[in-house]
């Protein structure tokens, strides 16, 4: 059963049919599902989620497919833990940490590639098409594959290698292109005029963004069933920290949560920072950028929903930070070394944004603060690699062992 | 001097279904007024009121967005190629 009425322009709200269509034809607006709101609020219930399988579908009255039949890895449902240690060092006492490496490819993007394949499979699609920073590629190739789907992926040339060999090993048409990921993103917009493919990020993006805003719904249901006060989430198109918001936004028109005002914060590289920029010379456009940033899964120079962003972080009276490279890499080293968690360049992004804003007390110290982690650092160990401790090889005896070590090591005898 | 224009999905039903036209034009803009003569319709989908282009529409001169080249007033040569691009895909 279906809770989505039709495709709704988000400029000028003219309707659509539900098919693979992400373009007003009128004013170029994007289109986003518009549900039933009424008749989600009578079918979608707390124990009813609850009484579901531990995954993004536990919350399918809110997204936009129409059967029960899933393209799934069990994607979704991620860790979402109690950060003291790091909490204590930014001053802020109820953080948390939303942790989506634990996802079947290691990123959030399983979350809306499992919702983009499911419907192109509904809609009789056989090939799935991506252009991609990375994460995305890796998600595509591999949700593809399990449904036995053609798969095209597209990728800037200078990606990192664990993201490469993340897509490779799945089989799918892999396509470097010269260039940067504006320059992708452009070469797949007029690809997917030509081919009938199902694109997820661009004729099945009404589909696909929806899948983002499970991390709003668990990150509700895991605090028990209330909204965070405050979130920071990395921004490259903007489409996540949009999705996040409208996520929890829905949550409280169904009557799931009860009305809070949640801030939210978005986190850019220094090197490719649009929407922060924006947001600090207080002007609702952005200007485009040429990236610059090992952030890569970031470096999107034109953020397709960075407009969106802009008014999200205004209308919930968040803010936006930016992360040189060298924070970047802290960010990283921080979170790992104290909460035991590795990210990857944009959850560096993330960290090094939150502990600024922290810093600079935009963030309440008090309030429950959650940060959002997107992927897992074993896909960009290019960038932390020459920032570690250096291996010790030693012979294998114990004199070897207690030299090698600077101070003298507590011994039980 | 006829430049070549890609035409994106949404707009190819104000251009018979050609996915590619040729127009002539010295800039952008006047590319985009020769476009909208041919092709009734297609500025109010291109520009808005103030004659601005649209925040949703992207327009590349040869791979480049041409807000890194001089927007509306930048000039086009014999054998360019221009590409309109629905402001709407990405990453995270």
């Amino acid at each position: 059963m279906s809770y989505v009425k039709a495709l709704k322009c988000r400029e000028c709200g003219q309707e659509y049919e539900k098919a693979a269509k992400y373009v007003c034809e009128f004013c170029f607006g994007p289109l986003e599902a518009a549900y039933d709101y009424d008749k989600i609020k009578k079918d979608m219930t707390r124990e009813k989620i609850a009484s579901r399988p531990l995954n993004i579908w536990r919350y399918r009255e809110l997204l936009p497919v129409e059967g029960d039949k899933y393209n799934t890895l069990q994607e979704g449902y991620t860790p979402l833990i109690r950060a003291d240690r790091l909490g204590a060092l930014l001053g802020l006492k109820n953080l948390y940490i939303k942790n989506d490496c634990a996802n079947p490819t290691h990123s959030f993007k399983d979350r809306v590639v499992a919702v983009a394949s499911t419907r192109a499979l509904e809609l009789g699609f056989d090939t799935l098409a991506c252009a991609s920073t990375g994460n995305l590629a890796n998600a595509v190739a591999a949700y593809g594959a399990r449904a036995g789907l053609k798969r095209y992926v597209f990728i800037p040339s200078d990606l990192e290698k664990g993201k490469i060999i993340g897509a490779l090993v799945y089989d799918p048409n892999l396509i470097a292109v010269n260039g940067n990921y504006d320059d992708v993103n452009r070469l797949c917009s007029e690809i997917a005029g030509k081919y009938k493919w199902a694109f997820v990020n661009i004729n099945m993006r009404p589909y696909y963004a929806e899948g983002s805003k499970t991390l709003a719904f668990e990150t509700a249901e895991q605090l028990g069933w209330q909204a965070p006060d405050q979130v920071v989430v990395p921004v490259a198109s903007g489409s996540l920290l949009t999705k996040i918001w409208k996520g929890t936004q829905e949550m409280i028109k169904v009557g799931l949560i009860s009305q809070k005002k949640m801030r939210v914060f978005g986190a850019q590289a220094a090197g490719c920072s649009p929407v922060t920029t924006a947001y600090k010379a207080k002007v609702d456009t952005f200007r485009p950028v040429k990236p610059n940033t090992i952030a890569k899964s970031l470096a999107i120079g034109n953020p397709a929903d960075g407009y969106y962003a802009l008014k999200t972080i205004a209308e919930s009276n968040g803010g936006a930070e930016m992360a040189t490279d060298p924070e970047i890499i802290e960010g990283i080293k921080l979170l790992a070394q104290t909460e035991g968690i590795f990210a990857e360049t944009a959850g560096g992004v993330t960290i090094a944004c939150l502990k600024k804003l922290a810093a600079a007390g935009a963030l309440d110290r008090d309030a429950v603060t959650v940060a959002y982690i997107t992927g897992t650092g074993l896909k960009t160990q290019e960038a932390v690699a020459d920032h570690l401790r250096e291996v010790k090889v030693i012979q294998p005896n114990l004199e070897a062992f207690e030299a090698s070590q600077s101070t003298p090591v507590s011994s039980v005898s | 001097m006829a430049v070549k224009v890609l035409i994106p999905t949404p707009l190819r039903n104000l251009t018979n279904n050609q996915a590619e036209v040729l127009a002539e034009g010295g800039t952008i803009a006047e590319l985009i007024t020769n476009l909208s003569n041919s092709y009734n319709g297609l500025r109010d989908r291109l520009v808005d009121e103030n004659g601005k282009i649209r925040r949703f529409v992207n327009i590349y001169l040869n791979e480049e967005d041409i807000r890194f080249l001089q927007g509306e007033t930048t000039v086009l040569k014999a054998g360019d190629q221009i590409s309109i691009v629905p402001a709407i895909a990405g990453g995270k």
